[in-house]
């Protein structure tokens, strides 16, 4: 069963829509942001919900970059690997990350804390490269320019 | 000196990067358009967007005033009838709707207000990418402050946060998106003019564009026209990244050229060579040292073999690997296809995987010949949208240009430019 808040903040967007279908992918982003990730289970209560089979649901979950139908870390790092990062430090980045992490794209940190996935394109591509840690933009971290500087950043996600 | 008649999409951005808020806004001359719309005839409005030459800033360039004069007017009109903002800014190099939204939200919402009047519009939906949560909270404050000073009368607005697609950026794919399903495209006709979100009249445009109207409605055709230096009218937001030394973006006149964007940027970093540039996102083709006289309009990089895209460009230098960068874009491509037409989904994951054993030192006589070969599929007409297009076009202009780079891969053995990024 969803719960109350999360049937409540879904029936908020939807009053958006002149249609219930149309809320899927708020529905999918709310309870993720509630759960973690959508498992199974939670598609099954979403689909419920909103009178969608699983595979319909599922069809739209499995879709989009930002949603995770697996189980991630407490904190997400998305590495963009735009054109421009690609340019101008991304591989150093990418290496730093991983040799850190002590994992590699797309693995989560054994004590559960970070996730590493790459992103497309971030749109701040003159402060290049740029991560996203969660819903945080962070810019103008070339290791070569400052190795120091990924250390310190990830230092707050707990 | 910028001011509301030279640079009217940035002459009064607060310089720490914070958002311009409505008393601000209002004191630099916003919602004038709008006051100068709500004294206008919705068909009267649509003739001068139509007659300022204004194009979209979405990439394509398709005529403005033309395609809100596409929707069925008047009291037989199907309704309702929406707005769909594109917002999901994920051309790759692309960084120029974000200041607008982050910086000048109230200038958009003042493109759309003009807008649901023109075409007599109900609702009106902003499709951001949900990367963007800078932009959704400044725009959520500016939609709030707007509706309170009743800016927003005759139509209701809704901002839409997106779970991340480059597809969704396409209009019909963004449709799509907005009804809760995969961003598939649709086959066009119809046009979303006519049939758009839920099969009713819809004006699909990109925020720059939008974001132009206000001034065209406040100063005049003439004024609007006399700002570019070609025909294309206006202004154009013009970015520049890569290994430069200042990457940044600038409001110039349409017009300006390929060269003098690049010295605003300061030029090459220290010890660097201009080897090529993307003028407009990843899904435009190469231009090389020789085009930098070329005016960054929709015709005349189209006359030079490219397109001006979203005005965007990105720079390669002579120590990056070439066939590193296609390589990076094509996988890009085949990442982001939605899945819906096999020359797309199946080629460019074909192509992507040549493109990455030819980086790794793995590459074979023939790849560069069945690379011409895939993107022979790509063309336009041969997949429901541009994405497969778009993919081809970096693609083939790259090997036009560095065909010696892609052939020392594969005779070599090894990326020749081994350890540039070390």
């Amino acid at each position: 069963m969803l719960t109350e808040a999360e049937q409540h903040e879904i029936e908020a967007e939807a009053a958006h829509y002149p249609e219930r279908r149309a809320v899927a992918i708020d529905a999918l982003k709310i309870v993720q942001q509630h759960r973690g990730y959508i498992s199974d289970a939670t598609l099954t209560e979403v689909a419920v919900f909103l009178g969608l089979t699983r595979a319909e649901l599922d069809g739209v979950a499995t879709f989009y970059n930002l949603l995770h139908r697996k189980p991630v870390g407490r904190n997400v790092i998305w590495i963009c690997d735009g054109v421009s990062c690609w340019l101008t430090g991304y591989g150093r980045l990418r290496r730093q990350l991983e040799q850190r992490l002590g994992i590699q794209e797309g693995e989560t940190t054994a004590d559960g804390r970070f996730t590493l996935l790459p992103i497309v394109c971030l749109g701040a591509c003159d402060h290049a490269p740029v991560c996203m840690v969660n819903d945080d933009l962070h810019h103008d971290l070339d290791p070569a320019a400052d190795p120091d500087r990924m250390n310190k950043l990830l230092e707050p996600y707990r | 000196m910028a001011d509301a008649l030279t640079h009217p999409l940035t002459f009064n951005l607060p310089p720490d990067g914070s958002m311009l808020a409505l008393d601000a806004y209002r004191a630099g001359g916003g919602y004038q358009g709008l006051e100068a719309a709500r004294a206008t005839a919705p068909a009267a409005i649509t003739e001068q967007v139509k007659a300022s030459n204004l194009r979209g800033r979405g990439g394509a360039g398709f005529p403005t005033g033309l395609k809100w004069s596409v929707l069925p007017m008047g009291p037989s009109a199907r309704r309702p009838k929406y707005i769909v903002v594109n917002a999901d800014e994920m051309e790759p190099g692309t960084f120029k709707d974000r200041l607008l939204m982050e910086q000048n939200p109230h200038l958009l919402l003042e493109g759309i207000a003009i807008c649901a009047r023109a075409v007599e519009a109900e609702m009106a939906y902003i499709f951001l990418r949900g990367e963007y949560t800078l932009a959704a909270t400044r725009l959520r404050q500016a939609i709030t402050e707007a509706e309170a000073a009743g800016w927003t009368e005759g139509f209701r607005l809704h901002l839409h946060t997106s779970a991340g697609r480059y597809m969704c950026g396409e209009e019909t794919g963004m449709l799509n998106a907005l009804e809760g399903k995969r961003a598939n495209p649709r086959t066009k006709p119809p046009y979303p003019g006519i049939s758009g979100l839920w099969g009713k009249p819809t004006v699909v445009n990109n925020v720059e564009t939008l974001c132009n109207v206000p001034g065209i409605l406040a100063h005049g055709v003439d004024w609007y026209r006399g700002l570019g230096r070609t025909a294309d009218g206006g202004t154009k937001l013009y970015g520049v990244s890569g290994r430069v030394q200042h990457p940044g973006l600038w409001e110039l006149p349409m017009g300006t050229t390929v060269g003098e964007i690049l010295d605003l940027a300061g030029g090459m970093r220290p010890g660097l060579k201009l080897r090529g540039l993307l003028p407009g996102g990843a899904s435009t083709e190469f231009l090389t040292p020789e085009h930098l006289n070329v005016a960054m309009d929709f015709s005349a990089v189209q006359k030079a073999g490219s397109r001006m895209g979203t005005g965007t460009m990105i720079v390669l230098d002579d120590q990056a690997c070439p066939v590193g960068m296609t390589a990076n874009l094509t996988h890009f491509f085949a990442r982001e296809s939605c899945g819906w037409c096999t020359p797309c989904w199946s080629g460019l994951g074909w192509a992507d995987r040549i493109l990455q054993a030819m980086e790794r030192g793995e590459g074979n006589p023939g790849n560069i010949e069945k690379l011409e070969f895939l993107t022979g599929f790509w063309g336009p007409g041969a997949t429901f949208c541009a994405l497969a297009p778009g993919a081809a076009e970096p693609l083939l202009s790259a090997v036009k240009y560095f065909r010696a780079d892609f052939e020392r891969h594969i005779v070599e053995h090894r990326c020749p430019y081994e350890g540039w990024d070390a």
